[in-house]
């Protein structure tokens, strides 16, 4: 059930000139999250006057703790890099559709972040490895600064990386990476820039591999309400806060 | 106890909130927050004839103190609206209420003439303000003698209550406002959205697919209120208020420039369970100045 609730900073970590993590906490007991959803939070400050949609980078109900990766990108983001610990941040969640979680016994999945896309695929992995399935990340960045959290994907998986400029890990983009040509797995989840999206959803519709992909479109409601966040799928437009953000490739006309 | 009932032409209202057409679905997309049942009604999301894939993403821009949209009348068309969405709808005790666009005459009268048909439908909203379709719309809406010809042809085939959603876009909004009462209209709503536009100055691009769309949010308030108070003073039948009611206070500011009941829209995407406050907000108001009936507010303004 969707609720709206009052959180509180626990964290704000300055990961790098352009992202901040926020550990929340709340009073009442966070509803369960799953792997994709989002929530909408709510900034107090000039000119801001939606909520402001971000993805669940982590969830730990026994800690009753959320976390988000948020990129500085606005007026409202670089405001809740000026939360401290103790300070309110108000959110409506569990949003949107999550990722599918394989129902066949220990596959091989392949998580493909790019920037700040790689905010989802944290939760995801934690999911997936927990359910018994072998998980490895493989993100990219243009250059080793952009690359975010490193140490936690590191926790349930294997870690692959690419960097434009080549120094972190392979140089060049993510659907380049050696581990494409050398490996297969079962399923592809991706979240990153649209391009890196489209790439990594060719090479999946190439190998004839499922793909999911998260999608980031400007939102108002968040509840399927406004028709403002659409995406043109097969079936005409659909709502990005409820029939996704998580889509599979064979519905999008990519 | 206060009395908030209020009744627009034969509709009962429980209190005059009602949500806006486009800003609250179908009404379950809220149900987690609040309890439908307190609401006075729910105006559906606006629905024609045919189905209408609505206009291109980015559909959606923030502006200071509000947003602009161009959805462009996205909605599965009224068939489907019966078929599939009605029957979700009944057993919960608020008013539902269908907004009904078009882009002619024939397509206003036959979606009227379908949703006639339903029980549980007590009112429609005649949507002849809609910014966002290039042909229709709005088209109706900003001519009095286009106004009173397709509200006409719809009072002759619609016989409950007709709400006509009037414009702000035009010169002089009593003239229609005047134009819909002499075709019939039972009451008023008022405003939709204002024109207006927003541009990237980096990529010298529009932040909407359409270039312009619908401004609605806070900003708007003074302009809906100014022209409800002008409303007032031309018709005699009751009016609806809407636009950038984001608390109890403003919806109280409707009701004493002379609506009788008001719509919540944009602030439903801030805080979900707002249109349930802003009914305890005016229950507190009318207590705190020992009023026992909300008519004591309704057009109370002292000038």
């Amino acid at each position: 059930m969707k609720q709206i609730i009052d959180t509180f900073i626990r964290e704000t970590k300055r990961l790098n000139d352009r992202n901040i993590l926020l550990r929340l906490t709340a009073e009442v007991a966070l509803p369960h999250l799953q792997a994709g959803q989002f929530v909408e939070v709510q900034v107090s400050a000039p000119n801001v006057f939606l909520r402001r949609p971000i993805s669940v980078h982590f969830y730990c109900a026994e800690k009753n703790e959320l976390w988000l990766l948020v990129q500085l990108v606005g007026k409202a983001t670089h405001e809740m890099a000026l939360l401290k610990e103790g300070d309110k941040l108000n959110l409506v969640l569990p949003l949107g559709k999550p990722f599918s979680i394989p129902t066949a016994a220990a596959q091989r999945l392949l998580l493909v972040g790019g920037g700040v896309g790689v905010a989802p695929l944290l939760y995801l992995g934690a999911t997936l490895k927990e359910q018994g399935h072998h998980v490895a990340f493989l993100l990219g960045g243009r250059t080793k600064g952009d690359l975010l959290q490193l140490d936690e994907f590191q926790k349930y998986g294997e870690v692959y990386v690419t960097t434009e400029d080549a120094s972190l890990g392979e140089g060049g983009f993510v659907t380049q990476h050696s581990l494409l040509q050398n490996e297969t797995f079962d399923f592809i989840y991706t979240c990153g820039p649209t391009p890196m999206m489209q790439a990594v959803a060719r090479y999946a519709q190439q190998k004839g591999i499922e793909c999911e992909v998260s999608l980031e479109n400007k939102m108002a409601c968040g509840v399927g309400a406004c028709l403002c966040c659409v995406t043109d799928t097969k079936e005409g437009h659909k709502c990005v806060c409820t029939v996704g953000p998580v889509f599979n490739i064979k519905d999008l006309k990519w | 106890m206060v009395d908030l009932s209020v009744k627009i032409g034969n509709l009962s209202l429980k209190n005059p909130v009602l949500t806006a057409s486009g800003t609250f679905g179908y009404g379950h997309e809220f149900a987690d927050f609040i309890d439908l049942a307190r609401l006075g009604g729910v105006i559906v999301k606006g629905t024609t004839l045919h189905h209408r894939e609505g206009n291109p993403y980015p559909r959606m821009a923030e502006t200071p103190s509000g947003m602009l949209n161009a959805v462009g009348l996205q909605n599965k068309g009224v068939d489907y609206f019966i078929e599939h969405i009605y029957p979700t709808l009944t057993g919960i005790d608020t008013n539902f209420i269908v907004n009904v666009s078009g882009s002619s005459v024939e397509d206003y009268v036959a979606t009227a003439e379908k949703i006639n048909q339903l029980e549980g439908i007590p009112a429609i909203e005649l949507n002849i303000s809609c910014p966002n379709v290039k042909q229709g719309g709005m088209a109706f809406g900003t001519s009095p003698k286009a106004a009173e010809e397709v509200v006409a042809a719809v009072r002759r085939a619609y016989d409950k209550t007709l709400i006509v959603k009037l414009s702000p876009n035009v010169t002089d909004i009593t003239e229609i406002a005047r134009a819909a009462e002499a075709a019939g209209a039972d009451s008023v709503s008022l405003i939709n959205t204002l024109l207006g536009m927003a541009i990237d100055a980096e990529k010298r691009r529009p932040l909407l697919s359409t270039v312009t769309g619908g401004l609605s949010g806070a900003c708007v308030k003074p302009i809906a209120l100014r022209m409800v108070w002008q409303v007032r003073q031309a018709v005699n039948i009751p009016i609806i208020g809407l636009g950038g009611i984001m608390s109890a206070t403003d919806a109280i500011e409707f009701l004493l420039a002379g609506a009788t009941a008001v719509e919540i829209g944009t602030a439903n995407f801030i805080d979900p369970a707002i249109t349930v406050k802003i009914v305890d907000g005016i229950t507190d108001y009318l207590q705190g100045h020992n009023m026992k009936d909300v008519h004591e507010l309704i057009g109370g303004l002292i000038v």
